[in-house]
């Protein structure tokens, strides 16, 4: 698959009046490492940024035609040094089963941040060499930035009171 | 694909993390079951740490050898070359940190010795981790830039930067030219500050303690500066969405231009104190070296990219503000070792003084932030005169200001490499998600690579010329 292939596929770039332009392509899920494959050898030499999006709390929130929205976004910016260019690829990943395959094959650089949205957002990026936690303690329960999980839930610890855990 | 998989609780070394493992742990290796479920089933997420290699899947080891920079196998190293049977017997795992003071914080590196050379390296973070990121989504766009400047502690103004320009990306407002240029004046000159931090620091590192105090006295004129026009020496809350939040004051001009008139001569002597000292040299020539190739493929950018050779800078190669309206040079080294990083820094120090007074000259009049009373504040002096003015300034600070929906990635420059924005917004007065990019975070992964192979004494240089500040790589 090409890139070219991938922007008539599945892809979209919307224009905002008034905001700077930003290519942005949906991918599926399934044809996601292929796709990505294909922006690198499109000159696209650098995975700048992996981060994923909880949208639990905007249902009904616009996403490209043919897109159904799902839970979880990964959303991947890639840099091109030589175009001088930047595409932001986006990723639905459902609720019920938050994986995606790793992308820790195209782009080794990945890896910090793949365990990062794994550590924060409970999504497993299949084939990942050492998915673990990176940045919450290894025996925490949940995925902080989850918009369920409870903050605040931890009581303020007073004198007598036991602790939390 | 690894040989095990991460979902699966019985991926090895799980155990690592529930207290301290014995010597029997490492010694019955990961397949035994019995014992060791129960401390996966309490860990399954796995450990963190470097394991011993019994404790390895060998799939994560030869990754691991061939490059604790994790690439994948055979881009660096020829699998078969790697000695996977080598016993536990002839190498140390050792902690250097977190509370090793050359580390610059709370990083904590693990390090596989064979002798004195370093086999494989494993940086652990998450001991600075506040969960900055959650606390975003709590904070009103007006509150959020408080917050993003204490990610990265010695370059405050470019994250408080790269959040207000993707904050205005979103609401699509343009600021006006005079709080354009004095974020661009603000910004070289918290690089200047940086850059002569890292300097101190690493010079500290390398045993040079004159560097140190040295550094740290020319970066005190430029926090004086700061403290005058801001309020505050660090952390200062002054690039805001919309403008900056106070003009600069009175005889800011002659202030910059004994900055700049200062650091530029000093400058030469930190060449003479190091740059030509053959001590000096000898211990960072050649040491550290990444390529271009592993550079771009572990997603590092800065003075660690461009001591590669390759000269991507994004104030040139996508300028934001107007640095395409300045003259300034990229830096770039040759052979992608600690020197090559030195004289990028030491360099880029000349180049943002150079920006300095190129902004000071054409520094232009008029409001220092945007007169949008839905966005900013209103002058103070109104206040006092109109009922709308009161209105809107209660209303911008208790509710903030609502953001049309949408996402933007904005990424800027910080001295340390890309810095940048991921903003989600609901069209509320909060953001849905914020995102940084830390340069610190990503180049991290650089540091098993520059390691591998090197002394142990050299982690200690390696480590400072990367330049990580803890509180973006946990943010």
């Amino acid at each position: 698959m090409t890139a070219a292939e991938v922007n008539v596929a599945g892809g979209s770039s919307s224009r905002v009046p008034g905001r700077p332009h930003q290519e942005v392509a949906f991918v599926a899920r399934d044809v996601y490492v292929g796709a990505v494959e294909a922006y690198r050898g499109a000159g696209f030499e650098m995975c700048a940024d992996l981060c994923a999006v909880d949208y639990l709390l905007l249902g009904d929130r616009h996403v490209a035609e043919g897109v159904v929205p799902e839970r979880f976004e990964v959303v991947v910016n890639l840099l091109s040094l030589s175009q001088r260019r930047r595409v932001r690829v986006r990723v639905q990943v459902p609720e019920s089963d938050p994986s995606i395959p790793t992308l820790f094959d195209v782009y080794p650089g990945v890896e910090a941040m793949e365990r990062e949205a794994f550590d924060l957002f409970g999504i497993v990026f299949d084939g990942h060499p050492d998915l673990t936690r990176i940045l919450m303690p290894e025996d925490w329960e949940g995925h902080p930035l989850r918009k369920d999980y409870g903050v605040g839930r931890v009581p303020v610890q007073f004198k007598e009171a036991p602790g939390p855990r | 694909m690894s040989d095990a998989p991460p979902s699966e609780p019985s991926s090895p070394g799980a155990g690592a993390s529930a207290g301290r493992p014995d010597e029997d742990f490492f010694a019955r290796g990961p397949e035994t079951g019995g014992e060791l479920a129960g401390l996966v089933a309490e860990t399954s997420e796995g450990g963190q740490e470097l394991r011993r290699r019994k404790a390895t899947g060998a799939g994560e080891l030869r990754r691991e050898v061939g490059a604790v920079l994790r690439l994948p196998e055979g881009h660096v190293v020829d699998p078969s070359d790697i000695d996977v049977e080598r016993s536990d017997d002839e190498t140390m795992i050792i902690n250097m940190g977190p509370q090793h003071p050359s580390t610059h914080g709370v990083l904590r590196l693990m390090l596989e010795l064979d002798g004195e050379t370093v086999l494989r390296t494993k940086p652990v973070i998450g001991y600075l981790h506040t969960g900055m990121e959650k606390t975003g989504e709590e904070l009103t766009y007006v509150q959020g830039a408080t917050n993003v400047t204490r990610m990265d502690y010695l370059s405050p103004l470019h994250n408080e930067l790269v959040f207000s320009l993707a904050a205005e990306a979103l609401l699509g407002v343009e600021v006006p030219e005079r709080a354009v240029w004095i974020r661009m004046l603000m910004a070289e000159l918290n690089r200047v500050s940086s850059h002569l931090m890292w300097m101190a620091t690493n010079g500290m590192d390398l045993g040079s303690t004159s560097m140190m105090i040295y550094g740290f006295r020319e970066r005190e004129m430029v926090l004086a500066f700061f403290e005058k026009t801001t309020g505050l020496r660090m952390n200062h809350n002054y690039i805001r969405p919309g403008g900056v939040a106070a003009d600069l004051p009175d005889g800011w001009e002659d202030d910059v231009t004994v900055i700049c008139d200062t650091v530029l001569p000093r400058l030469d002597e930190y060449d003479e104190l190091l740059t030509g000292q053959p001590l000096f040299r000898q211990r960072t020539e050649s040491i550290g070296k990444i390529s271009a190739e592993e550079a771009l493929a572990l997603s590092v950018t800065g003075p660690i990219l461009r001591s590669t050779g390759i000269p991507w800078d994004l104030r040139r190669a996508m300028p934001y503000l107007h640095y395409d309206q300045v003259d300034f040079d990229v830096v770039v080294g040759t052979y992608g070792d600690n020197f090559d990083r030195y004289s990028i820094r030491l360099n880029e120090l000349r180049e943002s003084i150079r920006i300095i007074r190129q902004v000071v000259e054409r520094m232009p009049t008029g409001d220092y932030r945007l007169q949008d009373k839905k966005v900013t504040p209103p002058p103070r002096a109104r206040i006092d005169e109109s009922m709308e003015a009161l209105i809107h300034h209660f209303k911008v600070f208790t509710e903030g200001f609502k953001v049309p929906e949408g996402e933007v990635y904005v990424a800027i420059e910080s001295p340390r490499g890309e810095l940048g924005c991921y903003l989600v917004s609901d069209g509320s007065s909060k953001p849905y998600r914020m995102h940084i990019r830390g340069p610190s975070f990503v180049n991290l992964q650089s540091l098993p690579v520059m390691m591998r192979g090197g002394l142990i004494a050299d982690a200690v240089a390696v480590c400072s010329s990367v330049d990580p500040v803890m509180g973006e790589v946990d943010r």
